[in-house]
């Protein structure tokens, strides 16, 4: 009746799991019961859980990114907190089987549910407004991507109370992630977390691109895109192209685990070499896929505060889609160790090392964008500062290790953890949190805190020099990833040195914290009435914060790059239109969220074993999906006079500023 | 925005179109067929005989079928799908290149 | 500055084009997904390729496959693709009888092309040849597995448009709907051409 499923799956006996799990029932029962006495229930589920509005998509992507971002930052620190004492006679307090689940969990979460939602959410919010698109192309797709993705985030954190996660590092290579080594449901709650999520984000991808091909505002040319849509553009790009061979590797994994196929075992012909390879053809792109919006924020912000436009924009976008074909081609510096051989090896360190060329070109166009400007220091751009120096260390040492003889050395060592750290948290995490400031006030209405966020942006850097920079030396000292134990007293230092960085990362995230409610409760005085706080220079900054439901009440029509800052110099950026035309905007649905809450009832019977209910609800996935095919009522028209009435309000709102907009010296608005 | 149907975006077919491409489809299938049954055949020619069928089948397929076209409306599902050739022959070709290559140094029993 | 704007005949304009191009994105989308379907068959494309000959001791596909058989296969879908062709020739004119009929006709063949893979799937079983015994055959029958899969998915959908198509005839939703499985359709047998030349001629010979 459920299948594996006993009681015994609940570790009864691990204090560190049940405290936690104690502290999120009491926080979850808290949330829940606000939302009952406050009565919130229809309010949330009408406006947000089926809501298919792409801003609010947006933000409850982020809202879990940054759950899970609190969940994988505590698997990291619990790990740096067993290194700084675990030497010699004392084991520390994490026994190998947990520790292994913590180093896993680590890495699943923080790219897939952290950094991908991070990335997607910001993309929803932000590039259907800068291309002057009402909605996306597909836009109950978009909360049916969204839903599964959650899918996946239920499925890994159920794991945590029932059951385990894989112990397996967050690759999941066999023959270890096979049957005979890893027998419990760890690896199944990998494989289906990753396949539900992964589906929703290709399914993003279809949906994204659809958008900015045939949905941008009129005039808007190729070479008229804001270069953050850009960056998404070919991130979806990559998308599309890799994530169907994560679907098809991780399929094959589970035919060996569930039907007892051979593709990765040892036995019978099988090659676990195969699925490293095609992983990585997967992980490769992937990191791309991570890391390409990020440089579109940062190009998006050193513009704007800067004052300037973009330097070589032409330059930027061919760069990005110079990286969008060789990320294809360099996967193997993954895996020089294989054993594949000298000309081998040697095609893919080089095609790596050219990677370098055309992301050392988008640095250069950023210095030279600030080079001139009237840099204002906001934190925005302190975020993208610290990247451009961070970034360049973790740059270097991936040059540095796409040399296959410097590799053997370093494969496999702590070197190797901080130059991917370096590259993820220096590039793609600051971008993200760069877009989370710059974008904010687009979203809610009023900015962040500009104090605490430089708190946050100082103890981050601060902390992940202090954090990582030890582990490099450490990886030259000969010290493996994903030890739990050593026994050379020469690594304790530099591990304690490391244990503090991560402390101070801590304080990053709790100044993050607080300057989210501070800015709340500071709201008004923070408000953004003109829907330009930054004196933006692209369609998004031209409509209120937060936009209305239909972005636009006109559409806009673009005549350049930057086309806001482009209608703010020829003086027609917030003209009104003489009478308002119906806007066709499509109606909310409940069927995304069925399928992915299906989704994961069906990931959570496949891991257990439970085939009924497994049976049950896939059916029922399916049957919801041609259900809504048949619902023709999905779409509506607002009535002009509803557009003119919060049109007006809008502008009540902010006349008074805009007149001080107005009269300012032209110089300081370009 | 002027299709007068909704279903733009790829074109229709007519009745010659189908019957072109289905009759083409048939001898491009039946070859490679009869080639391997009757045995007649070296092993490379074969092999060359069937792969050139089969691109070429594919071609006709896509023209004939699936109405690939480089009018402007068709243009952006031609270069999507040339995209997608490019990955899959870097993903496929690269992918057989590093595991022969990993196989002949670690397995060389089995090239024997 | 004057607050009247040129932008009011604009908007009408972009409005329509907003309606009127649904179908348009909607067949875009469909193909943007037929290709990341593509890069999903060559990963196991790649992977038979490489474990083609991982027999492990048992058969290979010279000891296994049946070119005639195949040969029956590959005629059932070829001529189903023709069929789905004319169905969407009468769908686009507008008629509704013949739309369904070459529906059901299309069904048919897929139907039967199922039943022959899963016979033929049957017969290697019971002789001991199941996907668990090696990896050469576990890649094979995990990529023909695939495509039949897809085929029983194309004929679930096409049980779905005839019935949409009875109930609310030839709209414009279900002509969109129909272009996308037409797509789907004649991609299957794209795809079914790469299997018979790559599993089962090249295995062979």
């Amino acid at each position: 009746m459920f299948g594996k499923l006993t009681l015994e799956a609940v570790p009864f006996h691990e204090p560190i799991i049940m405290i936690t799990l104690a502290v999120v029932a009491i926080a979850g029962l808290g949330i829940f019961g606000a939302i009952t006495y406050y009565r919130k229930w229809g309010y949330l589920w009408t406006e947000w859980l089926t809501s298919v509005d792409h801003k609010k998509i947006g933000v409850m992507y982020i809202l879990v990114a940054l759950i899970m971002l609190l969940r994988g930052f505590a698997d990291a620190i619990m790990m740096r907190g067993q290194l700084a004492i675990a030497e010699g006679a004392s084991q520390g307090y994490l026994p190998p089987e947990h520790y292994d689940q913590i180093f896993t969990a680590h890495g699943v979460i923080m790219i897939i549910f952290m950094a991908m939602p991070f990335m997607v959410g910001l993309m929803n919010i932000a590039v259907p407004l800068q291309i002057g698109a009402r909605d996306v192309a597909f836009p109950f797709l978009n909360s049916l991507s969204f839903w599964l993705f959650v899918a996946g985030a239920i499925l890994v954190n159920v794991s945590l109370g029932v059951g385990e996660f894989a112990r397996t590092g967050w690759v999941a290579y066999p023959p270890l992630a096979e049957l005979g080594y890893s027998p419990g449901v760890g690896v199944d709650y990998y494989i289906w977390a990753l396949q539900l999520s992964g589906l929703g984000t290709l399914l993003t991808g279809v949906n994204f691109l659809v958008t900015v091909f045939k949905m941008r505002a009129p005039g808007m040319s190729w070479m008229k895109i804001p270069v953050f849509t850009w960056a998404c553009t070919f991130t979806n790009v990559l998308i599309v192209a890799s994530f169907p061979i994560l679907t098809a590797t991780l399929g094959l994994l589970s035919l060996d685990r569930y039907l007892d196929m051979h593709f990765f075992t040892n036995e019978l012909g099988g090659n676990a070499m195969m699925y490293i390879n095609l992983f990585w053809a997967w992980g490769h792109p992937e990191v791309y896929i991570l890391i390409l919006p990020a440089f579109g924020i940062f190009s998006e912000v050193i513009s704007t505060f800067s004052g300037k436009k973009l330097f070589g924009y032409t330059s930027m976008i061919w760069a990005s889609g110079a990286i969008t074909v060789l990320g294809f081609v360099v996967w193997l510096h993954h895996f020089f160790t294989m054993g594949s051989g000298a000309n081998v090896n040697a095609f893919f360190g080089v095609a790596t090392m050219v990677i370098a060329v055309p992301t050392g070109v988008k640095l250069f166009s950023w210095l030279f964008t600030m080079f001139r400007g009237r840099v204002q220091f906001t934190t925005p751009v302190l975020w993208t500062l610290g990247f451009m120096v961070t970034f360049t260390v973790g740059g270097m040492t991936g040059v540095l290790l796409a040399v296959p003889g410097a590799d053997y050395v370093l494969h496999n060592s702590l070197f190797l953890i901080a130059h991917f750290h370096n590259t993820i948290i220096g590039g793609a995490v600051f971008g993200y949190l760069a877009g989370f400031t710059f974008w904010f006030p687009k979203a809610f209405g009023f900015k962040l805190d500009e104090r605490l966020g430089k708190g946050a942006f100082w103890c981050w850097i601060t902390g992940f020099f202090v954090a990582f920079m030890p582990l490099y030396v450490l990886g030259f000292m000969g010290m493996t990833r994903r030890l739990n134990h050593y026994d050379n007293p020469m690594w304790q230092p530099y591990l304690i040195v490391a244990f503090f960085g991560a402390g101070l990362i801590l304080c990053g995230i709790l100044f993050q914290l607080a300057q989210l409610v501070v800015s709340l409760r500071n709201r008004e005085s923070l408000r953004d009435v003109t829907g330009d706080p930054w004196g933006g220079r692209t369609l998004e900054w031209s409509t209120s914060s937060p936009p209305p439901f239909y972005n636009f009440a006109v559409t806009p029509s673009v005549r350049a790059l930057d086309a806001f800052q482009d209608m703010k110099e020829r003086g027609e950026a917030y003209l009104r239109p003489d009478h308002y035309a119906p806007i066709h905007m499509p109606k909310n649905t409940s069927a995304g969220l069925i399928i992915g809450l299906l989704g994961a009832v069906f990931g959570f019977a496949l891991v257990w074993h439970i085939w009924w209910l497994g049976a049950v609800s896939f059916i029922g996935m399916i049957a919801t999906f041609i259900a809504r095919s048949y619902n023709e009522d999905v779409d509506y028209y607002v009535q002009p006079d509803e557009v003119e009435r919060i049109e007006n309000l809008h502008h009540a709102n902010f006349a008074a500023p805009r007149q001080a907009l107005n009269t300012q010296p032209v110089a300081e608005q370009i | 925005m002027s299709q007068a149907h909704s279903d733009a975006g790829a074109g229709h077919g007519s009745y010659g179109s189908y019957a072109i491409g289905f009759i083409l489809s048939v001898i491009l299938t039946a070859i490679p067929f009869a080639m391997v049954m009757s045995g007649q055949f070296s092993q490379s020619v074969n092999l060359i005989g069937m792969l050139v069928m089969g691109v070429v089948q594919i071609v006709v397929h896509l023209v004939c079928f699936l109405h690939m076209n480089t009018s402007s409306e068709g243009r952006w599902n031609l270069v999507a799908f040339l995209f997608t050739v490019l990955i899959i022959v870097m993903l496929v070709g690269l992918a057989i290149w590093i595991m022969v290559n990993a196989d002949m140094l670690m397995m060389p029993w089995m090239f024997q | 500055m004057s607050s009247t704007v040129m932008h009011s005949n604009h908007a009408v304009a972009h409005d329509d084009h907003e309606h009127h191009d649904t179908g348009g994105n909607t067949v875009f989308g469909f193909w943007l997904y037929l290709m990341t379907d593509c890069i999903l068959f060559a990963s196991v494309f790649a992977t038979y390729a490489v474990l083609v000959n991982h027999t492990a001791g048992g058969p290979s596909g010279k000891d296994i496959f049946e070119l005639p058989y195949v040969l029956g296969e590959t005629a059932l879908l070829l001529v189903s693709s023709c069929t789905y062709g004319f169905a969407m020739i009468a769908a686009h004119r507008g008629f509704k009888g013949p739309t369904l009929a070459w529906l059901a006709a299309t069904f048919v063949l897929g139907a039967g092309f199922i039943g022959m893979e899963l016979n033929e799937f049957h017969h290697l079983i019971a002789e001991g040849f199941g996907p668990d015994k090696s990896a050469f055959l576990s890649s094979f029958f995990t990529l023909v597995g695939m495509h039949g899969l897809h085929v029983t998915a194309g004929l679930v959908w096409m049980i779905v448009m005839m019935l949409q198509v009875c109930r609310r005839g030839l709209t414009d939703r279900n002509n969109t709907r129909l272009m996308c499985l037409s797509l789907f359709w004649h991609f299957l047998d794209i795809v079914w051409i790469c299997v018979f030349t790559i599993v089962y001629l090249m295995g062979t010979i």
